[in-house]
């Protein structure tokens, strides 16, 4: 009996070792042709709906591969190491765009709008942008900008901006986003500096400026901060618009506010690697998504702004409607947008640590 | 001609698990090593010039810290697994007939996603939680409590997520002790808390050796159970790290931090081993 | 009686722990059924999730992927871990002392880490990503885990009793079968259990080393983070428990039933 267990035990890792073998080389096997209908689509899970996958497929006959990152970085250390293949089509934040196509290997490939007769779709407001301003990599996907949201039972002081964060009355009380940029913003903001600042002077203003904060932040929350907002476990916080209107899901009663001194905004765009395996489905898919109705289909589910002027017509009033999903132009004057900080990125780094370490 | 049998079983023995530790951890290890003594380029990429800088900067009050933070969690983590975790696996060794059962029973929940576990207990402990909702209608208390985001919710989600680290190598040691001792002990006229201690204890140190092993040294870089549930406001040095690589694009700091981070935690190591063991008198590992 | 009384308490403390150990999952499994999108917010009853799980081919997908990588890592790690084991403790060589050092590294070493540097390995090696470089990585961190836990089982094996069967003339490798094997087993089980939830919840390495066709099921939960955990997941949890407990009751009516 135990010599059959013995057996079954060398029996098992030879078939392991060779089965994870063949599985490894079957799969890399398929994945060298171009002219397979494949394309390998990367980004935020769920952040191109389902039903905008299935509708994709459905009408294309083209299978989609639908890969995952968490943050913006992950995505561009994994880039980096595959030289810029593997991925056909990137949804990414704007800063990142503009690190990927600064590098002296550029991971991105030039995009051809003469193969994506949507292109007209998109709203030229958006185009032209600091990070590409020939939208030479990039086609918008979506916008969204950081807004602040509370609840007026609890939180009995009038809000009107960033600065108002300061106030001692909400102490312990705060939930911020856990993304150094983000907070070491709002310092800059209150201080009048831009939020991209590399002064050593300036960066040392705002280090001062956030010690007086670091009392009334009792959460910092990047991929939900909602949730303790809607918990109780905090009263007013900073968050991206679709986790904004997550919060007003939650809670009917709590109060959005876009602040005074404007809001941080975040293009997210549709790239193309240097080495993706099936350009021509890449931009298949990326027509497909400019389409007006499945433009509006894909603002719709992700709460966020639509960047194209064909959506218009397919939008639902709700939509239209929701006071986290779209901003009134005027913000658009005031808008705040994210650059890389270069070599400024350690100062950001230390400023950041010593900050949650009080 | 016995001497090539012998020969050729211990290179299967100790063949394979040489050839993976040198290829797969020594090679990504000394990898490391040569940037942590690189330095970063303005744009973030590695540049090439050889410099001690990253270790020096290591000696400020603020990283210091952040260590010592992590291992202090790490530490705190262990005793209550250990505390909580041995009266368990000794009980569960009397109920011989639901050996699997329990083993099965332990590992099940971990068998399920721990992000969603976790959210799991943030949903109980809120301030409009279950827990509080309990509590204020069963009238134990006037106004929630404010139980999530502190110190005690950390060590809540460690020592859960920890605990079958623990328990598993304790019950392994504990079942494999031969009664027969403690029975000798007892008729010997010692008490139950004298047995335990010079009997039960020193021959059970090998599982707990083990044991504060597996749930000490993933401790001290494990930061996603700090974050959730504590609300992200202690810098420990898993987020350390994870910043430098994912927010500075300092590369060779966090080089620098992880070898500093796996020297520590082979100097602990060594003492579990080494000193517990030499205390109890028994051959640990 | 004493002794009754005590068995009381110690099945009491037993069952404390357990109810602290499943407490979440009255959550989680009360949320597959709600009707809101929200882990957050209960609003009411619904199947829909269940039916939702079934057709998402992405996550099934990478569930079947996740089980693929947990069972290949975990059955490669038992056997060279055990296998390691034991030569280490038998055998002396030159060299043991680093190797000794090196198999606490990937339980020691940040995740992140890891993954970067396995991943510029891979990329050297010129290997494609996929399910076949997350094994390769898993099993590393895999092998720890049962190692040390096999390592602690023969602290005090008495290596006599092997010695003794050899002078009666069994081979080496009757031995091992009969003797050695069956005392540690029940380590190499408990180490392999470990390793396998280990590898089925890994996100870190997971995101570095996999490829576009082989995502793994904790990765595309993290990531549903940022826009939103779909109920979907609870109601996966919930399954995924639910036939853990039969594959429980079912061995535990076959080994009552040996035992008559």
């Amino acid at each position: 009996m135990l010599k059959k267990r013995f057996k079954a035990l060398i029996i098992l890792l030879t078939v392991s070792l060779m089965g994870s073998t063949l599985v490894g080389c079957s799969k890399s096997n398929t994945a060298k042709t171009n002219t397979e209908k494949i394309v390998n689509i990367y980004t935020w899970a769920n952040y191109v709906p389902d039903t905008v996958v299935k509708g994709f497929e459905k009408s294309t006959g083209i299978k989609v591969n639908y890969s995952n990152f968490s943050t913006n970085e992950e995505m561009l250390a994994k880039l980096q190491a595959a030289k810029g293949g593997q991925y056909d089509v990137i949804i990414c934040a704007d800063y990142m765009v503009q690190i990927m196509a600064k590098q002296t290997n550029v991971l991105l490939k030039p995009i051809d709008t003469s193969a994506i007769a949507n292109y007209k779709n998109l709203d030229k407001a958006y185009l032209s942008q600091y990070y590409d301003k020939t939208n030479k990599y990039s086609v918008p996907y979506s916008l969204g900008s950081q807004m602040i949201v509370y609840n007026p039972d609890k939180v009995k002081i009038d809000i009107k901006g960033i600065s108002d964060l300061w106030d001692p009355s909400l102490k312990g009380s705060e939930v911020l986003l856990e993304d150094s940029r983000s907070v070491i913003g709002m310092a800059l903001t209150k201080l009048g500096y831009s939020i991209n600042e590399t002064d050593p002077a300036k960066l040392a203003e705002a280090k001062a400026e956030l010690k007086k904060l670091r009392a009334n932040v009792k959460v910092f929350d990047a991929d939900t901060p909602m949730t303790s907002l809607i918990n109780g476990d905090t009263n007013i916080g900073v968050m991206w618009g679709s986790q904004a209107s997550a919060a007003l899901k939650g809670n009917s009663k709590f109060k959005i506010v876009y602040p005074k001194e404007g809001m941080q905004f975040e293009t997210d765009n549709l790239v193309i690697p240097v080495k993706a395996p099936h350009q021509q489905n890449a931009e298949k898919f990326i027509n497909y998504v400019l389409d007006g109705k499945v433009s509006s289909e894909v603002t719709t589910s992700i709460e966020y702004i639509n960047v194209t002027t064909a959506a218009k017509e397919f939008m639902p009033q709700s939509v239209l409607d929701n006071k986290a999903i779209y901003v009134p132009n005027e913000e658009f004057t005031k808008a705040k947008h994210l650059e890389d900080a270069g070599s400024a990125s350690k100062d950001y780094d230390l400023i950041w640590s010593e900050f949650k370490q009080q | 001609m016995g001497k090539k049998k012998v020969d050729v079983l211990k290179g299967l023995t100790i063949g394979p698990i040489s050839f993976w530790m040198l290829f797969f951890v020594a090679v990504p290890l000394l990898y490391i090593v040569f940037i942590s003594f690189m330095q970063r380029g303005d744009d973030g990429s590695i540049v090439y010039i050889p410099t001690i800088s990253n270790y020096t900067r290591m000696a400020s009050s603020l990283y210091v810290k952040v260590f010592w933070d992590s291992i202090v969690v790490a530490f705190v983590t262990t005793v209550f697994t250990l505390v909580f975790g041995y009266p368990f696996a000794y009980f569960a060794t009397k109920l011989k007939k639901y050996k699997i059962a329990i083993m099965l029973l332990i590992m099940a929940p971990f068998l399920t996603n721990s992000l969603i576990r976790t959210y799991g207990w943030i949903v109980i402990l809120s301030t409009n939680g279950s827990l509080n909702h309990i509590l204020l209608i069963t009238g134990i208390i006037k106004e929630p409590l404010k139980m999530l985001y502190s110190y005690g919710a950390v060590m809540i989600g460690m020592i859960y997520t920890m605990f079958p680290f623990m328990v598993l190598p304790l019950y392994n040691s504990i079942d494999k002790l031969d009664k027969a001792y403690i029975e000798a002990s007892k008729d010997l006229g010692a008490s139950s808390w004298k047995t335990f201690i010079s009997v039960t204890l020193p021959l059970t140190m090998p599982g707990i050796v083990a044991g504060c092993i597996l749930v000490f040294v993933p401790s001290v870089g494990l930061f996603f159970i700090p974050d959730l549930m504590g609300g992200s406001n202690v810098m420990l040095i898993g987020n350390l790290i994870r910043n430098q690589f994912l927010q500075a694009n300092d590369w060779p700091f966090g080089a620098a931090l992880s070898i500093v981070m796996i020297f520590i935690s082979l100097i602990l190591i060594l003492f579990y081993v080494k000193i517990l063991g030499k205390k109890l008198d028994t051959e640990v590992f | 009686m004493d002794s009754k009384l005590s068995k009381v308490l110690e099945r009491t403390y037993i069952f404390c722990i357990f109810a602290f150990l499943y407490v979440p999952f009255a959550i989680i499994i009360m949320y597959s059924f709600n009707s809101a999108q929200s882990n957050v917010v209960f609003s009411g009853f619904t199947l829909d999730w269940y039916t939702k799980l079934f057709n998402d081919d992405d996550v099934l997908t990478a569930l079947i992927n996740s089980l693929t990588i947990a069972t290949l890592s975990t059955i490669i790690s038992a056997i060279i871990g055990t296998i390691g084991a034991l030569g280490l403790k038998r055998h002396k060589f030159k060299g043991k002392g680093i190797i000794d050092l090196l198999l606490y590294i990937p339980i020691v070493i940040p995740e992140i880490i890891m993954g970067i540097s396995l991943l510029v390995f891979f990329s050297i090696l010129q290997l494609d990503f996929g399910i076949f470089t997350l094994v390769l990585a898993h099993t590393t961190f895999c092998i720890p885990f049962v190692l040390i836990n096999v390592k602690s089982r023969l602290a005090d094996f008495d290596m006599s009793i092997e010695e003794a069967a050899m002078d009666l003339g069994a081979s080496k490798i009757t031995v091992f079968r009969t003797i050695t094997l069956p005392s540690i087993f029940p380590a190499v089980i408990s180490g392999s259990m470990l390793a396998f939830a280990l590898s089925l919840d890994d996100v870190i390495i997971n995101i570095f080393i996999s490829g576009p066709e082989s995502t793994t099921l904790p990765i595309k939960i993290f990531s549903m983070l940022k826009f939103g955990l779909s109920p979907e997941i609870n109601a996966l949890c919930t399954i995924m428990l639910l036939t853990t407990f039969v594959v429980l009751i079912l061995s535990q009516g076959i080994k009552l039933k040996k035992d008559k």
